[in-house]
């Protein structure tokens, strides 16, 4: 299975009046055609840098880009401005987070549908136009003949984010980035967001990379994840690795921080205690020292010294940690109170 | 759509009713007495009193208030017997200072202001957006330093300084034109136009500076919203980026204050008529004030209020057109 998407050790980071932002360090990732990459992580991660960086959207002025970004072989992260047009909205789409400011209000949805195809191919106002209609009907639209001619306010939440899906797809990407696509929606909305998104990939065979903060999603959706800390992946593995032998301290945080059906009630849910570390000038060790309630166990202070590479611990299964694997497997099993088999 | 017209016409008609009786009041109860200024030197009780009989300000208010309505729409006549005269319809008030119509006093002063007030906003909104997109544009290098700069310079001085600068420079220092005098259209167009010259561009520069800080901040506030980043997304060039999405929603506020600018202009340019000597409303009003002509003050302030209204109705249905969003509700 050839990668589609190659990430390799990108690094991103802005000035700002405080200092060198250092937002994205060396992050290496991969997804394959027809595959789900979720890329999880906080507020401040790095992973919404990540994907603008992967679709240009950064300010070239005040942003440093460096690593490899690769889209089907292709160089991305030196590629001219007129090169990357050329690739976004044609071969790479993006969907947003709030999907009422990220339509454009004074005009129609059918419009801006219409635009977003018009600009890489070369078709005719009322084809593009057929193509919109027939977009809006398979985001499952109901009237989509009539929505198309109605404004991103008329429209509800699902609505405009099913809008949204259907202006990626206007030119049939291969790659499609969606950056929390279903945080600014409802709850029952969520799920028939992320259904159509399944479904849509099924059918078109879309690599998806899923930037969110909702393990629930993640679950439900990614082949394979990431999770981001710092501006690092810390823990990177298929979805199963990650839910059922989770390796890193981080992880195991998000996932007891959840609500789970199969836990009897006084099991509570137990958030990660402090805040995630200022971007500028980290301190040296593993940036997530501060946090981590297991760094006595490893020895000689490394943790306060030496950032923990990204090492395999199985097949496809990388974690930044300096924690003994003996112990990481203890003390995965006390926190989690993790199935024994997997798929219970 | 419809109904949406319905209603803003609705407001602005009870807008206008509330204006004039607020406008009458005003007037009303100040301590001057219009009576006594028709005749000066001459004035013994009898004469103010006979003055008073004939202007009708020996009448209650409302009943004043009425016949002021009444003239507006079907004229009314002024006096008794054979000192009666009639004023037609539209009729705004009678100057005794004048001895004249006022209607007539501001039809023949409003062209003159709505010339220069319109002149100055075309330069204004080209020159102004212009700048303001640029720096938007270049924002924090040095075009927008450098105009945004220019600009605060302009918009802190008072209009008659810019005014006299301008006057100083251009006909005194440089002699590039001779001291324009207004010259009716009919009688010599060419001096007539060289008469609006200098008052346009001192109005000009004043309303730009402030224009081109507008518009900068509307643009750097559209180019950060996220339609702006999904249409980059699209992989649209940067020209429609700007063009088609920014373009449209950060210039329909800047459309906001300068359907009011002009509104306000039309009303009178009382400092800059003054500088440069031309016979606009804002000079009558000037001059009636210093002369304490009521019924003329009354009506150019009338006037000038209906613009007002007048203007935000226009911006307010000009803004549905562009924003539908305002159309619903």
């Amino acid at each position: 299975m050839s990668a589609f998407l190659e990430i390799e050790d990108l690094k991103v980071s802005f000035t700002t009046e405080d200092g060198v932002v250092q937002a994205v360090d060396g992050v290496s990732l991969l997804v394959a055609q027809g595959r789900t990459l979720a890329i999880v992580g906080e507020s401040g991660s790095g992973k919404s840098v990540t994907s603008a960086a992967i679709m240009g959207l950064h300010n070239r002025r005040r942003t440093t880009v460096t690593g490899s970004i690769r889209l089907d072989g292709e160089e991305i992260v030196t590629a001219s401005d007129a090169r990357l047009r050329e690739l976004r909205g044609k071969r790479m789409a993006m969907i947003f987070q709030d999907p009422l400011s990220s339509l454009h209000p004074f005009y129609s949805v059918g419009k801006q549908l219409v635009e977003a195809a018009r600009v890489h191919q070369n078709l005719s106002r009322s084809d593009a136009r057929a193509l919109a209609v027939e977009m809006l009907n398979k985001v499952g639209i109901p009237h989509a003949e009539r929505r198309a001619d109605e404004y991103p306010h008329q429209l509800s939440g699902g609505m405009r984010q099913r809008v949204m899906i259907a202006m990626a797809l206007m030119n049939d990407p291969e790659l499609i980035i969606a950056d929390e696509p279903t945080t600014a929606l409802d709850v029952t909305v969520q799920a028939q967001i992320v259904d159509l998104l399944a479904t849509l990939q099924d059918e078109l065979g879309t690599a998806i990379v899923l930037i969110t903060h909702d393990l629930g999603v993640v679950a439900n959706t990614a082949d394979d994840v990431a999770v981001m800390y710092a501006g690092r992946v810390v823990e990177r593995g298929s979805v199963r690795d990650i839910f059922y032998r989770p390796q890193m301290p981080y992880t195991w945080g998000l996932l007891s921080s959840l609500p789970r059906m199969d836990n009897d009630r006084s099991t509570r849910m137990v958030p990660i205690p402090g805040q995630p570390p200022s971007l500028i000038n980290l301190p040296p060790g593993c940036v997530f020292r501060p946090r981590c309630e297991y760094h006595q166990f490893v020895p000689d202070g490394r943790c306060d010294t030496e950032r923990p590479a990204l090492g395999d611990v199985a097949e496809g299964h990388a974690i930044r940690c300096h924690l003994a694997q003996a112990d990481r497997a203890r003390f995965a099993a006390e926190r989690l109170s993790l199935p024994t088999k997997e798929g219970a | 759509m419809g109904s949406y017209v319905i209603r803003r016409v609705g407001a602005m008609i009870l807008m206008l009713v509330a204006q004039s009786i607020a406008v009458f009041l005003l007037f009303a109860v100040l301590p001057s007495n219009p009576a006594a200024l028709t005749c000066g030197k001459t004035c013994t009780p009898q004469v103010i009193k006979a003055n008073e009989v004939r202007l009708g300000y020996d009448k209650p208010l409302y009943v004043q208030y009425g016949l002021f309505v009444k003239g507006i729409f079907v004229g009314r006549e002024y006096g008794s017997g054979t000192a009666a005269f009639e004023c037609p319809a539209p009729c705004l008030g009678y100057s005794f200072n004048r001895s004249e119509n006022v209607t007539d006093l501001i039809k023949s002063r409003l062209p003159v202001t709505a010339v220069e007030a319109v002149g100055a906003c075309i330069l204004w909104l080209t020159g102004g957006t212009l700048v303001g997109i640029l720096a938007a544009l270049k924002r924090g290098r040095w075009p927008d330093r450098l105009s945004m700069g220019t600009a605060l310079i302009g918009y802190s001085f008072p209009t008659f300084f810019i005014g006299l600068v301008i006057q100083y420079l251009v006909i005194f220092k440089l002699r590039i034109m001779a001291y324009p005098s207004y010259t009716p259209f009919a009688d010599d167009p060419v001096a007539w136009a060289k008469a609006f010259i200098l008052p346009c561009i001192t109005l000009a520069v004043v309303y730009a500076a402030f224009y081109a800080r507008l518009t900068r901040n509307q643009m750097l506030d559209t180019l950060g919203e996220d339609y702006i980043r999904t249409a980059r997304a699209k992989g649209l060039s940067e020209r429609s980026v700007i063009g088609r999405h920014a373009l449209r929603a950060g210039l329909t506020p800047i459309m906001t204050a300068a359907g009011l600018d002009l509104a306000g202009l039309l009303g009178g340019v009382v400092i800059t008529e003054q500088v440069f000597g031309l016979p606009g409303l804002g000079n009558l009003a000037l001059n009636s004030v210093l002369a304490a002509d009521l019924p003329v003050i009354t009506a150019v302030v009338l006037v000038a209020g209906a613009f007002i209204i007048l203007a935000n109705l226009v911006v307010d249905l000009l803004y549905a057109v562009i924003d539908p969003r305002v159309r619903v509700g």
